[in-house]
């Protein structure tokens, strides 16, 4: 009788675990299935953006009208930016696609400036015509590729979850037909950024490096020195220095350092060639505001002036709680040169700076000849739109989307409740820039 | 009771501190509070001293016959003050509070009921461009990611993220660029949703202000437990606590 008690409870038991762990197993299915369903979507609109985007560029080739190419190209340009972010929602850790992914930007890029461009008046060059033709070119063993996979998937019931959870594991063969096929479309014969016309290279990302510099070579120890003068904070102990490693285009120390009294800790970069500060950090406890944020961008301007940072103008500030980041550039005869700029740091309890950058002044510090404009201010300031009220206005030279520097009058005007900072080219009265601040 | 919800600093409404462009705080609030009390300011009362903030203070000056400059000091908030007699501070709910308080110093009881009541938001200035959530978004990546490595490490990994941001081969987004399957470690396994702590938040603001301990990388691995052969072909820039970064 007891006995039976006891079996029947534990059947109960055991049909009880026995129903959760299938509800587990059934819940922990579907959201593979939903993943894996995900996965799917998104490769198979890849698929068929490609697909859409070649039809759309072959038949570019064969229009001649404005009309006609501009829609055309302007649809390139959306579905070029769809299939990126297709592919960014596929699991493809291990697998190289970043040259794929960077002709799409490129198509993207290309069909958005010539989709805008009044073709009327400025049809397609013979150059730009051949870069359609490599376009199309590649789009097509792209598409190729990508197809070869689909039909694999298809065929072959593979499903994305497995590279996913490939891509988990450590040690696991990287050998699975998804990742074959991707990576044979990523080794298509690349398209590089010189097919896309000599005006055509990502500024932006060329600016961020480091650029080839001349002058004398310093040695560790001399970079631990320039590194104690330019860090506010004395009594230094456990200075590490590091050499960078050979992709950087110019080698750069870097230099830590504790402190005592205050308790802080320093870190700053290098160059080895000429001995030039790309920045500093300083960490510390800041505990409450003594001084003002003006008082602070004083302070800031008396170290840059006295690190040898000379003619350097105040542009703007921003408090973060008790730091204050100041922005400062390179003025030279009252025109404003924005490649050459400066950040500080500055700690608002005492006004020490506790951080600079000056990467960006390092690699375009240079003398230079500043072109007489061929407009006149107020030529230039009848280019700009007129419900804007301008407040403030000078010469500057610009770092356009090219990475080239270009002289430009620069309007700060309002509109309604908005403050916009508009670069007019001083030679030929092109809008360069219009940023909302 | 109220008092002990507030840091010190923020008991007189108008202190003695000078106030310029980017500069934030209960000061500038009431600041942006009178000047648009008499109309000078239409924006969005923020307590962050921006260019809204910059030309309406400018206009006000030049309307009173002060120097131009845009900078608000003792002098000018003595004006204003006096400009905004029936003003009433929405903080405190007294009328000119830093009046008040001054002649309430003795009086213990009113002094206490001119304190602020708290907000329900702290001011947190965050860099042009970027909200407070994308910034956010970001330090709990860094966090996940980085959170064992020295400062350093962190405004980098940070800068790797804002460097795939400019990159063509990546998205063009923070939350694109983040939850791109398979590309942060500490977005596949949770950890992102950690809660972030301050030092990750600074390192992510100085990454915006635009320090890059990289110079320009848009890739980084934990040599010890990398298992992709491809990442270590890379050219490489410099080592970070337990990170190689690079091209």
């Amino acid at each position: 009788m007891r006995n039976g008690i006891i079996i029947g409870a534990l059947c109960a038991a055991l049909a009880g675990t026995g129903y959760w762990g299938y509800t587990q197993h059934k819940n922990l299915q579907n959201t593979h299935v939903q993943a894996e369903n995900n996965y799917q979507r998104a490769f198979n609109e890849l698929a068929y953006d490609i697909d859409l985007l070649h039809d759309k560029i072959g038949s570019t080739l064969a229009m001649n009208s404005r009309t006609s190419l501009s829609p055309e190209l302007a649809d390139v340009w959306r579905i070029s930016i769809e299939s990126k972010s297709n592919i960014a929602q596929l699991p493809l850790k291990f697998l190289p696609f970043d040259k794929t992914q960077a002709f799409l930007t490129n198509v993207g890029n290309f069909s958005y400036r010539t989709a805008i461009r009044d073709l009327e008046k400025e049809p397609l060059t013979e150059q730009e015509y051949s870069t359609l033709k490599g376009i199309y070119k590649k789009a097509e063993s792209v598409q190729n590729g990508l197809r070869g996979v689909q039909t694999d998937i298809m065929n072959k019931n593979l499903s994305w979850m497995e590279v996913e959870t490939m891509s988990a594991q450590r040690k696991a063969p990287r050998d699975n037909v998804i990742m074959n096929g991707f990576k044979h479309v990523e080794q298509t014969k690349a398209t590089t950024d010189s097919d896309f016309g000599p005006t055509f290279s990502n500024g932006q990302e060329e600016s961020k490096g480091l650029k080839k510099l001349t002058g004398k070579k310093i040695n560790e120890s001399e970079a631990i020195k320039i590194a104690k003068s330019f860090i506010s904070i004395k009594n230094s102990k456990d200075i590490a220095v590091n050499k960078s490693l050979n992709g950087s285009a110019e080698p750069f120390f870097s230099i830590s350092m504790e402190h005592k009294r205050p308790t802080a800790s320093s870190y700053m970069e290098i160059t080895e060639t000429g001995g030039y500060p790309l920045f500093f950090i300083t960490t510390r406890d800041i505990s409450s505001q003594k001084i003002s944020l003006d008082d602070a961008s004083k302070k800031g301007k008396k170290y840059l002036d006295s690190k040898k940072y000379t003619d350097m103008e105040l542009y703007d500030s921003s408090q973060y709680d008790t730091i204050g980041v100041f922005q400062f550039v390179k003025t030279v005869n009252k025109v404003r040169i924005y490649p050459e700029a400066i950040q500080l740091k500055v700690a608002l309890d005492n006004g020490q700076v506790i951080g600079l950058n000056a990467k960006n002044y390092v690699t375009s510090n240079h003398v230079r000849t500043i072109p007489k404009p061929k407009l006149s201010m107020d030529q230039a300031r009848k280019k700009i739109n007129r419900n804007v009220k301008v407040q403030e206005e000078r010469l500057a030279i610009l770092l356009s989307d090219f990475n080239k520097e270009v002289l430009c009058y620069e309007f700060l005007g309002t509109l309604g409740n908005d403050t916009y900072d508009i670069f007019i080219n001083a030679m030929n009265g092109r809008e360069e820039k219009v940023k909302k601040l | 009771m109220v008092n002990s919800y507030l840091p010190k600093k923020e008991v007189n409404a108008f202190t003695s501190q000078v106030l310029s462009r980017g500069s934030t705080g209960q000061d500038v609030k009431e600041l942006q509070e009178r000047l648009k009390f008499i109309g000078f300011f239409k924006g969005k009362v923020d307590g962050i001293f921006g260019w809204g903030t910059y030309w309406s203070l400018r206009n006000f000056q030049n309307e009173f016959d002060m120097k131009v400059d845009g900078i608000a000091g003792p002098k000018l908030k003595e004006k204003l003050q006096k400009a905004t007699k029936n003003y009433k501070n929405t903080a405190t709910g007294t009328k000119n509070s830093t009046a008040n308080n001054a002649s309430n110093k003795n009086n213990n009881n009113s002094n206490k009921n001119s304190n602020p009541i708290p907000n329900k938001k702290p001011i947190v200035n965050a860099p042009s461009g970027y909200t407070n959530n994308d910034i956010k978004l970001m330090a709990n990546a860094v966090y996940g990611e980085s959170r064992g490595e020295p400062y350093i490490g962190q405004v980098a990994v940070a800068a790797v993220i804002l460097n795939r941001l400019t990159s063509s081969s990546f998205p063009n987004s923070i939350s694109g660029v983040i939850y791109q399957p398979g590309a942060f470690t500490a977005v596949a396994d949770g950890q992102i949703n950690l809660t972030p702590n301050d030092v990750a938040k600074k390192a992510v603001i100085d990454a915006i202000n635009g320090w890059d301990p990289t110079t320009g990388c848009i890739y980084y691995y934990n040599p010890k437990t990398a298992t992709n052969q491809w990442i270590r072909n890379r050219p490489k820039i410099l080592t970070l606590g337990q990170h190689i970064f690079c091209k």
